[in-house]
């Protein structure tokens, strides 16, 4: 329901006010009136109203200068000048200080009603944008970080705390953790939402291509180049910009980012004009890059650079305790897109899949689920519905050592813990076992 | 509604069947007692030369200064151009929730715009206006039915485009349903 529309009348003439006072009252509007600047403006602070109707000739201070000290303290404000004295001067003069419309007394009803109509509709519209942008915020927040862990309640509290800040921003996790998701989360909730989020996926792309799509390139700067084309910082103008897998990106663009990230400038391939740009940094990794820094193989200047705060994304393995609503997420989400109404998922499945450490995280959660509505009866996701059985072994295992150690953890999980049930499955004995937990440094997750 | 009369008070010449058809809409509309009345003013005192109409304001201060018991409406009835000093013209105005109101029919004539007589047209539409502001003495708002007679109305067209009739949503909001 639309709210009740509040006018304040600025006139110095007792007539014009009661005139107006009972026009607008008989319309439904809430008003109230001053008969000087001064008054007006005390009233102005202490309350809202949504429209000034104000006399430009008045004793003291005029309505333009009224009008500009409404305007600097509350710049959405509509403010209608009217005067007996037309002239052309004080009309535009009070247009370009800010006035919505000027209107001539006396004002013929009709014009009247049409001038606070066109006021009316504005503040609507003013509304309606402010409502959808509440709606927009509040879908991208909750949009798709799901979990209820305490290792992912940290992870939102750092995000809550990082997004008011400009400062750069590392997120570290294994591959399908979610580090874009948090980047747009962390974006959403700053002051820079209203602005682009552009995203570059830095591992893949090739060096020439990578500095083309960051800074752009102008018409015939290599072959291929038709037009001129805007890179992505340029893109990101007043947002943000998150650089996926930053790790991967040669020596020679370290050196061109961190010039970038210090100035805040660039100049496109093949061009020669320098570019402003004001773009807030988001990278992601999945390498150590302190390691990499101290190898040599990342510059520490650029890491310092963009290691204002980092945020660690933890494995899924690391919390168990989020797959159940994890997979409820992914079956109404793939259920809705896919037209089907939501499938139940077996208990047994569903404890199979917490015992499961998803190498691929949730990447993998939420394909299995996919796959599992697709191939199922449309009804229940069952245990022979996943593919748990193929990859019961981490993938990330690259030595013997590896494999024993998923191996053993596996079936720890499996049992709970239970060292002689494990022992007995895995055909040890219980001091063997002892060992094998002592050198891998095994540890149950917050599932046990 | 509690009311026990509703004064309808002429300034000027209007014919005895104008008057009465005036006075039996009002009356079935508000189901309420209806006196006619002679009204007797110098109105030169209200003309402004400048502007050469009728100050609407000082007319309706003159109505309420009639001395109407509080339950009690008037309205005046006029055949004068009537202004006030911020608007161009007005076909009426009256107190929101008070005892007093004016209407013109003036501005209702087609003559006015250019169009030959149309008597009844004339009665319409004064009909509605006076409807309309009596509506306001009794604490109605403007109405956004496109059929009610308490919608705005700042042009003639506008008045023929409304009915003489409350919307049951006002009528609602003065106990009448």
């Amino acid at each position: 329901m639309a709210r009740k529309i509040s006018i304040l009348i600025v006139d110095d003439e007792e007539s014009v006010r009661d005139s107006l006072y009972s026009w607008f009252i008989e319309d439904g509007y809430r008003v109230e009136c001053a008969e000087n600047a001064r008054k007006a403006l005390t009233i102005f602070e202490s309350d809202h109203f949504d429209i000034v109707l104000a006399d430009i000739k008045m004793p003291g201070m005029d309505g333009l200068e009224m009008l500009r000290r409404i305007k600097a303290c509350k710049s959405d404000s509509i403010v209608i000048v009217m005067t007996a004295f037309a002239t052309v001067d004080t009309a535009v003069k009070a247009l370009k200080d800010g006035a919505f419309d000027y209107i001539t007394k006396p004002f013929d009803p009709d014009d009247l009603t049409h001038l606070i109509r066109n006021a009316t509709k504005q503040i609507s519209l003013s509304d309606e944008n402010e409502a959808l942008k509440t709606k927009v915020i509040t879908l991208e927040n909750v949009e798709d970080l799901i979990g209820n862990s305490q290792a992912m309640k940290n992870v939102l509290s750092e995000v809550e705390s990082v997004a008011q800040t400009n400062a750069s921003v590392i997120i570290t996790g294994e591959s399908g953790t979610g580090k874009e998701l948090v980047a747009r989360a962390i974006h959403a909730n700053s002051q820079r939402k209203f602005f682009p989020f552009v995203s570059v996926h830095c591992g893949a792309l090739t060096e020439s291509l990578l500095e083309s799509e960051l800074f752009g390139h102008e018409k015939g700067a290599f072959t291929g180049a038709m037009y001129n084309r805007k890179g992505r910082f340029e893109m990101a103008d007043s947002g943000s910009i998150f650089l996926d897998e930053i790790a991967t990106i040669s020596n020679k663009m370290q050196v061109e980012l961190l010039r970038v990230l210090e100035s805040k400038t660039f100049i496109r391939v093949g061009g020669n004009k320098e570019i402003f740009s004001d773009f807030r940094v988001i990278c992601a990794t999945n390498k150590d890059l302190k390691s990499m820094v101290e190898k040599g193989d990342f510059r520490e200047d650029l890491f310092y650079r963009l290691n204002v705060m980092n945020i660690h994304i933890p494995p899924l393995r690391e919390r168990k305790s989020d797959i159940p609503l994890l997979v409820d997420y992914f079956i109404k989400k793939h259920c809705h897109s896919m037209n089907k109404p939501p499938v139940a998922i077996d208990p047994t499945a569903l404890k199979r899949m917490q015992d499961f450490n998803f190498p691929g995280n949730i990447r993998e959660l939420e394909n299995m689920i996919e796959r599992a509505i697709v191939v199922g009866d449309g009804k229940k996701i069952s245990l022979k519905d996943l593919p748990l059985e193929k990859t019961i072994i981490s993938n990330s295992a690259e030595s013997l050592d590896d494999f024993e150690q998923a191996f053993i953890l596996q079936i720890l999980t499996k049992y709970a813990w239970n060292i002689s049930r494990t022992a007995r499955a895995l055909k040890v004995d219980r001091v063997t076992l002892y060992n094998k937990i002592k050198k891998y440094d095994l540890k149950p997750t917050d599932q046990q | 509604m509690n009311l026990s009369n509703i004064n309808l008070i002429s300034f000027g010449f209007f014919e005895k069947y104008f008057l009465e058809q005036l006075a039996e809409a009002v009356e079935r509309e508000f189901t309420c007692t209806l006196k006619i009345k002679d009204g007797h003013i110098d109105l030169s005192e209200y003309y402004d030369p400048a502007r050469r109409q009728y100050n609407g304001n000082k007319l309706l201060m003159h109505i309420d200064s009639l001395g109407t018991p509080p339950t009690d409406k008037s309205l005046g009835l006029f055949s004068v151009d009537l202004f006030i000093p911020i608007l161009t013209f007005i076909f009426g105005q009256a107190y929101l929730g008070g005892r007093s109101g004016i209407a013109s029919l003036y501005r209702f004539s087609n003559i006015h715009y250019g169009m030959p007589e149309d008597k009844q047209l004339i009665l319409d539409r004064f009909k509605k206006e006076v409807t309309h502001e009596l509506g306001h003495t009794f604490g109605l708002i403007h109405c956004h039915s496109l059929s009610c007679v308490m919608r705005s109305s700042t042009y003639v067209e506008d008045i023929d485009q409304k009915s003489q009739l409350l919307c049951s949503a006002c009528r609602t909001a003065l106990g009448m349903e």
